[in-house]
């Protein structure tokens, strides 16, 4: 073959391929409605464990067999989107790709962006006892967050809300009670300036300031006070107030007045539990489920953490952040579908004694029972009577670690609207009290409130 | 008297092409070429020009419960008022004044040390573009933990207090966190400027220091008047190559200072379209600020061009 026939055949070859491929792209997949060719109805279904999570991704494989086994008509097709299940920037992507599951894992506050996104599917008739036998259970205030206009969008699976989470191994050496944690901001203060003086690079307190979780944690401090973020309406930001003050004040005065804080700032949610997992912070605000955090994936112990009630100013918390989590259904989902996504996640997460709450099959892996959250159903119903039944027969953490918390509980308050948006405005207040000795509390409150309003107003 | 004659010319006996076959053969060839480009511009059409066409649209546009419509103005003008839009842009043009004066006079400098050298020439340029190897993120990650380390275990806090000066917070400090993003950047960047540098001046003839030399000049003559005039136009393209780069600032303050940094000190206007594309939901005011930045960098680029062009004439 001469050189310019090679090249033609080249060419060639590359025009096929290319061609090949663009059809390959543009081709859309027949629309089968949902079902294989042995006639099984098949969904997609995200949040499976990586394959770092040994034991959760066995766990999770075993109840998609059980669970085909139960239902020969169904396949599942479980997909990983990494350890942390939404990541905000990843879950905007498939959100607007268009490319997530059929049943897909979101936060309670992703409720308008998936809405927004055209991707929710209105699952209200769906819902039944024969879909979900233990919705009559589910805490109806879970359901309201998945609600909008009348409709149901999603299905709660998840729930939690903040205290006060400590090293008791830190407060043992500092020489505090660790049966008697700090009920009061001055109280921590005190706590946080004994832990720093073990020296070594330990932080009596820690708090969070960048990535959009310094405005989280301040949205939780200032519940904790008292104080709210924006008015009823929404329309006006309330937070600089002697509330919003107080936190910020709290916050400057551990870090700058006592030294007690440490000297890494800037951190965000891995940051911190990383340095908590190595015993490097004596004090930190978050939810029960952030031990799991620290042990399973950050390699710290269950046994050196406890958590108590949030802290108030002059008592315990006035109010403390909650949140959760739940599954979306993917528009253009055929009705069998969508039975077969609730189905799923009725019997892998609502269900007592299955899946999530299949506590005989956590209680020898290195996975907690007996935290007092999630608290999926409503006080008093069977369901919740049977799974704290199970968690108590089974738990294999020191219930008595989130006694304090357990017994008392505070009124949760959910995130404002917009919520991202006002996070990354209230983070630079946050880290302005956390690397600058002379930052100025109120000039910091004023300029952010001035940024939200400016958000409010441009309706961002 | 003899005559020699002189052999009649030999007759040309191959027939010119006749027009037709010349004109398949050139479509022939042209459709060669055309099918190899065919790759490249799928590529670029696909991965380049769609999508910028695709965010310039979007930015005109609102989605609302599934629901697009045509807003005009109104993304930008949200866009304009975000609270960081401003702040965004200072930092980013402080980034890019910074990166400039160390960025771009460093790596020239370098590359004129090295060319000077006489032995372990080749061992330098590797140690010199050794960082352009590491990937960005490991690379950002070792300044994070290792060297601005804000304690005393940091590397540069260690290393001044060795030299008995005061220490820093680095990324911590408001007013140290653009220094050290251009640091950090330069480190990671330069040595792929160090070695267009490098090789540009081993493209300058040697006489043309010899005659400096017999002239009288110095060092700093001869790089005055041989070395930038004869590296003038690879100066020129780098410097707008780079601030081109760099008014993109955004893995530095996503990895370095975890994104908007203290106080907002480090939000970069590439920042800020990812804060509101992923964080807030906003994908058409991002679409608008990236419109809003191609503008900028266009107008840069057309007016640096057109600078550039009359210095040649």
């Amino acid at each position: 073959m001469s050189v310019p026939q090679y090249r033609r055949v080249a060419a060639l070859a590359l025009v096929t391929g290319l061609g090949l491929s663009l059809a390959a792209c543009s081709t859309k997949s027949e629309d089968d409605g949902g079902t294989d060719a042995a006639g099984k109805v098949t969904i997609t279904v995200d949040c499976q464990p990586v394959a770092a999570q040994k034991e959760l991704l066995q766990n999770w494989n075993a109840d998609v067999t059980e669970f085909q086994k139960q239902n020969p008509d169904i396949a599942i097709k479980s997909v990983s989107v990494g350890q942390q299940c939404n990541n905000p920037p990843d879950f905007t992507a498939r959100l607007a790709g268009g490319t997530t599951t059929d049943v897909f894992y979101g936060y309670m506050t992703d409720l308008q962006q998936v809405l927004d996104s055209g991707q929710a599917l209105d699952i209200t008739r769906y819902v039944t006892k024969d879909t979900v036998p233990t919705w009559d259970s589910v805490d109806p205030a879970l359901k309201v967050v998945f609600t909008d206009g009348g409709k149901l969008y999603g299905v709660p699976v998840k729930n939690y809300s903040m205290g006060l989470v400590y090293n008791k191994a830190l407060f043992q050496r500092a020489g505090l009670d660790v049966e008697n944690p700090p009920k009061t901001w001055p109280e921590v203060r005190e706590a946080a300036k004994r832990i720093a003086a073990l020296g070594d690079g330990v932080a009596g307190y820690s708090e969070y300031s960048a990535g959009n979780t310094g405005g989280w944690h301040f949205t939780s401090l200032l519940y904790s006070q008292g104080g709210t973020v924006l008015s009823e309406d929404g329309k006006k930001a309330t937070f600089n107030s002697p509330e919003g003050r107080q936190v910020l004040q709290n916050l400057k005065d551990m870090r700058y007045g006592d030294d007690s804080m440490g000297s890494r700032q800037l951190l965000q949610w891995g940051d911190l539990l990383t340095n908590a997992a190595a015993g490097k912070v004596g004090m930190f605000i978050g939810a029960p489920d952030t031990t799991q955090a620290i042990v399973s994936q950050f390699k710290g112990r269950f046994s050196d953490w406890a958590v108590a009630p949030l802290p108030g100013q002059t008592g315990l918390a006035k109010g403390t952040l909650g949140g959760g989590e739940g599954y979306f259904f993917k528009k253009d989902l055929t009705p069998e579908q969508v039975r077969a996504g609730l189905k799923w996640i009725a019997y892998q997460k609502l269900t007592p004694g299955k899946g999530q709450f299949d506590y005989v099959r956590a209680k020898p892996q290195n996975y907690p029972v007996g935290l007092p959250q999630p608290l999926l159903f409503a006080n008093g119903s069977e369901a919740q009577k049977q799974e704290f039944d199970l968690r108590k027969a089974n738990a294999n953490v020191p219930v008595e670690n989130f006694a304090l918390f357990e017994n008392n509980q505070l009124p949760i308050k959910g995130e404002p609207r917009n919520a991202q948006a006002i996070y990354a405005v209230l983070d630079s207040a946050m880290s302005g009290v956390l690397t600058d000795p002379n930052a100025q509390v109120d000039a910091l409150l004023k300029t952010a409130e001035e940024k939200v309003g400016q958000l409010l107003a441009a309706g961002s | 008297m003899a005559t020699i004659t002189a052999p009649a010319p030999a007759r040309r006996t191959a027939h010119p092409r006749p027009a037709t076959t010349r004109r398949r053969r050139k479509i022939q060839d042209n459709l060669t070429g055309h099918a190899f480009l065919i790759g490249a511009v799928g590529c670029f059409a696909l991965f380049m020009w769609y999508p910028m066409i695709r965010g310039v649209v979007m930015s005109f546009q609102h989605s609302r419960r599934g629901v697009t419509s045509w807003v005009g103005w109104d993304n930008y003008i949200r866009i304009v008022n975000d609270p960081s839009f401003w702040t965004a842009w200072r930092n980013t043009f402080h980034f890019t004044g910074l990166a400039l004066v160390l960025g771009f006079v460093l790596p020239f400098v370098v590359a004129i040390l090295l060319n000077e050298f006489r032995h372990a020439k080749g061992y330098l340029r590797v140690l010199v573009y050794l960082p352009v190897m590491l990937p960005p993120a490991s690379a950002l990650y070792l300044f994070k933990y290792y060297a601005y380390d804000p304690s005393e275990a940091g590397l540069f806090n260690a290393l001044l207090r060795a030299a008995h000066l005061p220490t820093s917070e680095w990324m911590q400090s408001p007013t140290m966190t653009m220094p050290a993003m251009v640091i950090a950047s330069t480190w990671m960047n330069m040595g792929g400027a160090v070695l267009i540098y490098l090789a540009a001046l081993q493209n300058i003839p040697g006489d043309l220091y010899e005659a400096a030399e017999l002239d009288g000049a110095g060092l700093v003559k001869r790089i005055w008047h041989v070395t930038i005039p004869q590296t003038r136009l690879i100066l020129a393209l780098l410097a707008m190559t780079q601030i081109v780069a760099t008014m993109q600032l955004f893995i530095e303050p996503l990895i370095l200072a975890n994104g908007a940094g203290t106080q907002d000190s480090a939000t970069s206007v590439a920042y800020l379209i990812y804060q509101h594309g992923f964080f807030q939901n906003d994908l058409n005011g991002a679409a608008a600020l990236g419109v809003i930045m191609l503008v900028v960098l266009g107008a840069f680029s057309a007016v640096y061009l057109r600078l550039s062009t009359r210095q040649d004439r």
